[in-house]
């Protein structure tokens, strides 16, 4: 082991992606700034700015209920109870962008495992996994994660759990894909050869010459998990009142379009900046790290 | 090809079953339980709760309750739904033309639409056309749909007028006429999403095939533009797109839910959402079932028509 373990101080770092031509090729694209910059922007406003606002998300004053944006200090108005709505605003993107988050990290590590295990060993562990991949992406996800949210407690970290079991098939796909090339190359016999485990080619040797696919898909699951999060919730069984969510803040919009079309388009367009940034950095890594893409 | 039919039939029936436990088990498991309805009702004792559960078999072991269902199920008989005793089946059946016409409609527009802006992306390419469609198709793709939905509400039924803001048909009026009206705004709204995703898969698709030798030589025997385009280019490019539509069956399901949930749409998703609220465990069963034959099928469906589209494609 120990001539392995000298190895890593010469051994370039996994996020070596980040470095040189493909960084300058990201920074070139300008949707995937666009994407960038609104994102640290939204995520910023909401974790800061909290702060600037006279009210927090909670507090009730039932005479300012209904009033429109840039009513005296509520910039983007009240809710049907008289909160301001830029307050819950925040918080719910606090939770939203945090569900969406922590949802990608745990997906992107199921997909990872499940996608490097099935590569790795190929054969019948590679059929009988790609099976199951293929059969919880074959089916509407929506409905089981529905039941799930209505019959179990629907905390957000429950929602982050059952969101993250129904996101996991696309990265374990393409990890699948990209290891099945490399368990077959030579320095993975080289590694074998001296005597390395199996988990140890696995995470040191292959794992970091799949980073950038991986990188990718991820990004592209934070934009799906924070709009599965919005769905769940906008149905009502997501992340539950008085706890505001982007979703659960359009429960209850629909009932008073004609009144306070606020009250739904503000959350709406949170909802669609988030996503959309993440879809637009997705493409541009895509772009940077791919080699394959056709574009 | 026997070989395949099998091997299909084997694999989603391992599909649906798998589906049935997890659903059967989850919303069995869950607290609360299928009597939670009764449990609300005034005057109930436990006593009356004991005997409504043993009348309804739900004193027995979860596996035999399953099995039970599962037996039944296989038969034809789905059970009843806690709301108003009718078979499971005839409320599905009662149900379903809603989401069929909705989920029909909505694929006829996007398939249209999309092959549309996909093949004159991929001939234009890097045109300013082709740009806005890739940015277009990438912020379609994020806007949720139910919010796309309510300020299509605010819009075009609120603001201007111009269209129903939800429901079906106008009682009293059920014209044809009345049901298209109607049909409008939601199958747009569903459709949204699907023509960003159509549009980028029949870019690649159309790309694939443009350098092809069979077009150049349609080219040069002198046939003149738009017949190479229809009947070399889109043609040989829609043949993965059959796959594609099979594909996509889940996700168009899943848009009807919500689509329907949005315009007070009679179909299949509100009954879901609706069974939900009400602890209607059969009808929730019912329609877990219902929509993971309907993605089997689809799918099987997509293969077979691949394989007819595509002479070179054998089955097995």
């Amino acid at each position: 082991m120990s001539a392995i373990s000298d190895a890593p101080a010469r051994r370039p770092s996994p996020l070596r992606v980040f470095t040189g031509p493909r960084m300058r090729k990201f920074m070139r694209h300008r949707l995937a700034m666009l994407g960038l910059i609104m994102i640290v922007g939204l995520t910023l406003t909401c974790f800061f700015g909290p702060y600037l606002l006279p009210y927090d998300e909670l507090y009730i004053d039932l005479r300012a209920r209904f009033s429109p944006p840039l009513t005296e200090n509520h910039i983007l108005g009240t809710d049907p109870l008289g909160r301001d709505i830029a307050a819950r605003l925040f918080s719910a993107g606090q939770i939203s962008l945090t569900v969406g988050f922590t949802a990608m990290v745990l997906s992107t590590l199921i997909g990872t495992v499940i996608g490097l295990v099935a590569g790795y060993f190929g054969g019948w562990t590679r059929t009988g996994l790609m099976r199951i991949v293929d059969a919880f992406l074959s089916f509407p996800s929506i409905f089981l994660m529905l039941t799930l949210a209505a019959f179990l407690q629907p905390s957000p970290t429950m929602i982050t759990l059952i969101i993250a079991v129904t996101s996991w098939m696309e990265v374990a796909r393409i990890v699948e894909a990209e290891v099945r090339g490399q368990a077959s190359r030579d320095f993975t016999a080289a590694a074998r050869m001296i005597g390395a485990p199996h988990w140890w080619i696995m995470l040191r040797e292959i794992l970091p010459n799949v980073t950038g696919p991986i990188i990718v898909a991820a990004t592209l699951t934070v934009a799906r998990a924070i709009l599965l999060e919005a769905y769940i919730s906008f149905l009502g069984y997501g992340i539950q009142p008085p706890l505001p969510s982007w979703g659960n803040m359009l429960n209850n919009a629909q009932q008073y379009l004609e009144s306070a079309p606020w009250l739904a388009i503000v959350p709406g367009v949170a909802i669609t900046m988030a996503v959309t940034s993440f879809n637009f950095i997705g493409d541009g890594l895509r772009d940077a790290l791919d080699a394959r893409s056709v574009k | 090809m026997l070989r395949f039919l099998l091997n299909r039939v084997l694999q989603g029936a391992v599909l649906i079953l798998i589906v049935s436990m997890i659903g059967f088990f989850v919303i069995n498991l869950a607290p609360g339980g299928p009597l939670s309805q009764y449990a609300m009702t005034p005057g109930m004792s436990q006593a009356d709760l004991d005997r409504i559960a043993a009348q309804m078999g739900l004193d027995r072991p979860l596996p035999v309750q399953y099995l039970d269902w599962l037996g039944n199920m296989l038969i034809g008989d789905w059970g009843n739904s806690y709301r108003d005793q009718s078979p499971v089946l005839d409320v599905v059946w009662r149900h379903m033309w809603a989401t069929l016409l909705l989920m029909g409609t909505s694929t006829v527009i996007s398939v249209a639409l999309g092959t549309l802006v996909g093949v004159l992306g991929a001939l234009k390419r890097y045109s300013i056309f082709d740009y806005m469609a890739t940015v277009g198709a990438m912020i379609a793709l994020s806007i949720p749909t139910f919010w796309f939905g309510l300020v299509a509400i605010f819009i075009f039924a609120l603001e201007l007028g111009w269209l129903p803001a939800g429901s079906m048909y106008t009682v009293g009026d059920q014209s044809l006429g009345d049901y298209l009206i109607h049909l409008i705004m939601p199958s747009i709204v569903l459709a949204l999403v699907n023509v960003a995703i159509w549009s980028r898969y029949m870019r690649a698709a159309t790309l694939d095939v443009i350098d092809q030798d069979y077009v150049r030589t349609a080219k040069a025997k002198g046939l003149p533009h738009l017949r190479v385009v229809s009947a070399h280019i889109v043609r040989n490019a829609l043949i993965p797109m059959i796959t594609l539509a099979g594909l996509q069956l889940p996700t168009i399901i899943g848009g009807a839910l919500v689509t329907e949930t949005v315009f007070t749409w009679p179909g299949l998703g509100r009954l879901f959402i609706d069974s939900l609220g009400y602890n209607d465990y059969p009808v929730i069963m019912g329609l877990l079932m219902f929509s993971a034959i309907l993605t089997v099928i689809g799918n099987f469906l997509a293969d077979v028509g691949v394989a007819l589209a595509d002479p070179r494609i054998r089955l097995g």
